[in-house]
């Protein structure tokens, strides 16, 4: 019975060609919108998902300031004390779960050798920053272990830094000029890319002691702490706050789990995706009042057919199905044909931009064919239900 | 076979009723071949579908096959369409994009009837009506006098116990008229009670017994021989 319902519904769409297509199109270009732009904001996602994590997971960072209790920027608003090399050392006898506890420092500077000269961010931090950060050497040895309240006059520089300093040259062993200190190139990082938003070939990393000295700097940029597993990550957070709420006499410390900024991040952009999507669902409701307005058409056009239907038996409830069927026929075609439009739009997107991540879901394309069988399903109604009510004897009486 | 008591159907009309039909009584006994006539208005087509369960009427009861079908909800009165009445329309009422075949086996899909068998049957029917080398044409492929015969191959189909046709040879010349009421009457021949609505005194005649119908009441029942070509002033 459905099968014949649908071959009817489909004989009656392939007698009107153009009309069919047009629709099809209406409900394809709507559909496509909402796949492309899935796409793209889903792709956004993973991408920061992907960059999040592939600086380590199980990373909890400790900076000055309460966000919580000021409401802005840590830093900005009330006076936080400082974050010190003691409370770091306070940190690594306290807390056992941590597999590395790494302080940073950060501020800009010129870095040059001889003629060549160039604005860098400079990183202070400890030896423990390289597996901290999942880096990796290029040739030489990172900042050496020791006392990190010494401060010796080394430097790794990053991989274009080092390039840019020494073209054709040996780096190693060389001395080049952090704003007014000589130090000494002991090692040159392997090429990563961008971390968080760091060019992390572009950084000269020296010990922490230095960096603070060099920006007279009296409290550290952060603290980042790697825990052994990402189970451990909120009982490290609450004992770092306990100490260094004891040693400060109050809490002026925040801590950000990579979870939270990940989850933050997340949620900022599924928020992205959802108004891609909206904006999708307003050409798919033009598209779908497209499509009614052809089904109304067609009962109109029909009406001798459908009074003929109904005095060959065929009921109220037969004739909305085989008007509602082909409306979300229609629609259905509109969906796949809007699918593979969707889907070879990404894929041309990528194809100019690789830069541009961008990867339909497939819960998308799942999605995209119930919303149009769905669309041709509500605004099917109006007009099928319009063909059911016709008087059969009027609609025999049109010749 | 149908019993009709009392039957009225009124419209308004601007705030006025207009009775098409007014407390008609007549009673058509299975295997009859009875014809409608009377001027336009007079309530031919009116009585015809109410025969043929289009319409309720406005009071009075009908009963079909010795059921009050005037009860009836939509659903019902589908299923007595469906098998138990054959139409047959003056302007043919093919669905133009089906192919002849596919317009006799149309009943038969809303019948819930299993494809394979609606082409066997469809097949047959075609066959009764003379025309199984046109079942692969569309009804624009077909002249008017084979779509009449489309039509009754579809309105026999699902084997009615009624046939109604209005004005069956109104849009064809005389010589398929004639073809087709043969056609129509070999039907009857073989016991199908058939109902005709007609201006054409030469199909009147034809039937057993004519109904003379004038402003919704019937005016006259005569023998079909006894009508003449002179008894126009009915028509």
């Amino acid at each position: 019975m459905l099968i014949d319902l649908i071959s009817l519904a489909w004989s009656a769409l392939a007698g009107h060609r153009l009309r069919t297509s047009l629709s099809v199109v209406g409900v394809a270009v709507g559909i496509g919108a909402v796949v492309a732009l899935t796409a793209l904001g889903e792709g956004a996602r993973q991408y920061v998902i992907q960059e999040f994590t592939s600086i380590g997971s199980n990373l909890l960072s400790v900076l000055p300031g309460k966000t919580e209790t000021t409401g802005a920027m840590p830093g900005i608003g009330g006076v936080p004390n400082d974050l010190t090399l003691e409370d770091l050392l306070a940190l690594r006898r306290q807390i056992h779960s941590a597999q590395y506890i790494v302080p940073v420092s950060m501020g800009t500077e010129t870095v040059s050798h001889g003629e060549r000269r160039r604005q860098v961010a400079v990183v202070g931090s400890s030896p423990e920053f390289l597996e901290a950060r999942e880096l990796r050497l290029a040739q030489g040895q990172f900042l050496p272990t020791g006392d990190v309240e010494r401060g010796a006059p080394v430097v790794v520089l990053g991989h274009i830094t080092a390039r840019e300093l020494f073209p054709g040259e040996q780096p190693l062993g060389q001395v080049v000029r952090v704003g007014e200190w000589r130090m000494r190139v002991i090692g040159v990082l392997a090429e990563i890319g961008t971390q968080l938003g760091i060019k992390m070939d572009e950084v000269v990393i020296v010990p922490v002691a230095t960096g603070m000295k060099m920006f007279n700097r009296s409290s550290l940029f952060r603290i980042l702490v790697k825990v052994r597993s990402p189970k451990d990550l909120d009982s490290a957070c609450e004992q770092v706050i306990a100490i260094l709420t004891q040693r400060h006499d109050e809490e002026d410390v925040t801590c950000i789990t990579q979870k939270a900024v990940i989850a933050t991040f997340s949620s900022i952009l599924q928020t992205l995706t959802l108004v891609l999507v909206a904006i999708g669902a307003i050409s798919l409701t033009v598209a779908g009042i497209g499509v009614m307005n052809v089904m109304l058409v067609t009962v109109s056009e029909r009406t001798e057919e459908i009074g003929l239907l109904r005095a060959l038996g065929a009921t109220h409830g037969q004739i909305l199905s085989v008007f509602l069927l082909e409306a979300v026929m229609l629609a259905g075609l509109g969906g796949l044909v809007g699918l593979l439009l969707g889907l070879g739009g990404v894929h041309l997107l990528t194809w100019i931009y690789p830069a541009v991540p961008a990867a339909a879901p497939a819960w998308a394309i799942g999605a995209a064919l119930g919303l149009a069988m769905m669309l041709g399903g509500i605004f099917g109604v109006l007009p099928a239900r319009r063909a059911a009510k016709l008087d059969p004897i009027m609609a025999l009486q049109r010749r | 076979m149908i019993a009709l008591q009392h039957i009225s159907k009124v419209y308004e009309v601007g705030g006025q009723p207009i009775y098409a039909l007014r407390d008609l009584n007549e009673n058509i006994g299975s295997g009859e071949y009875v014809a409608i006539v009377g001027p336009s208005g007079s309530g031919k087509s009116t009585l015809l579908n109410v025969i043929g369960c289009l319409l309720r009427p406005s009071e009075g009861a009908y009963f079909f096959n010795g059921e009050d079908v005037s009860q009836f909800d939509d659903q019902a009165l589908s299923y007595v369409r469906q098998h138990q009445i054959g139409f047959i329309f003056q302007s043919f009422h093919l669905v133009p994009r089906l192919t002849a075949l596919g317009n006799v086996a149309l009943p038969m899909v809303f019948a819930g009837i299993p494809s394979s068998e609606r082409q066997i049957r469809a097949k047959e029917a075609l066959e009764a009506v003379g025309l199984s080398d046109r079942a692969h044409h569309r009804p624009n492929q077909l002249s008017v006098g084979q779509r009449q015969r489309v039509v009754i191959a579809r309105a026999i189909i699902m084997q009615p116990l009624l046939l109604l046709a209005d004005e069956p040879t109104g849009n064809l010349d005389t010589h398929s008229g004639q073809q087709i009421m043969e056609l129509l009457e070999s039907l009857n021949a073989k016991g199908l009670t058939m109902l005709v609505v007609t201006h054409d005194p030469k199909v009147a005649r034809r039937a057993n017994r004519v109904i003379v119908l004038a402003d919704g009441q019937i005016v006259k029942r005569v023998k079909g021989e006894e009508l003449t070509s002179g008894s126009a002033p009915f028509f």
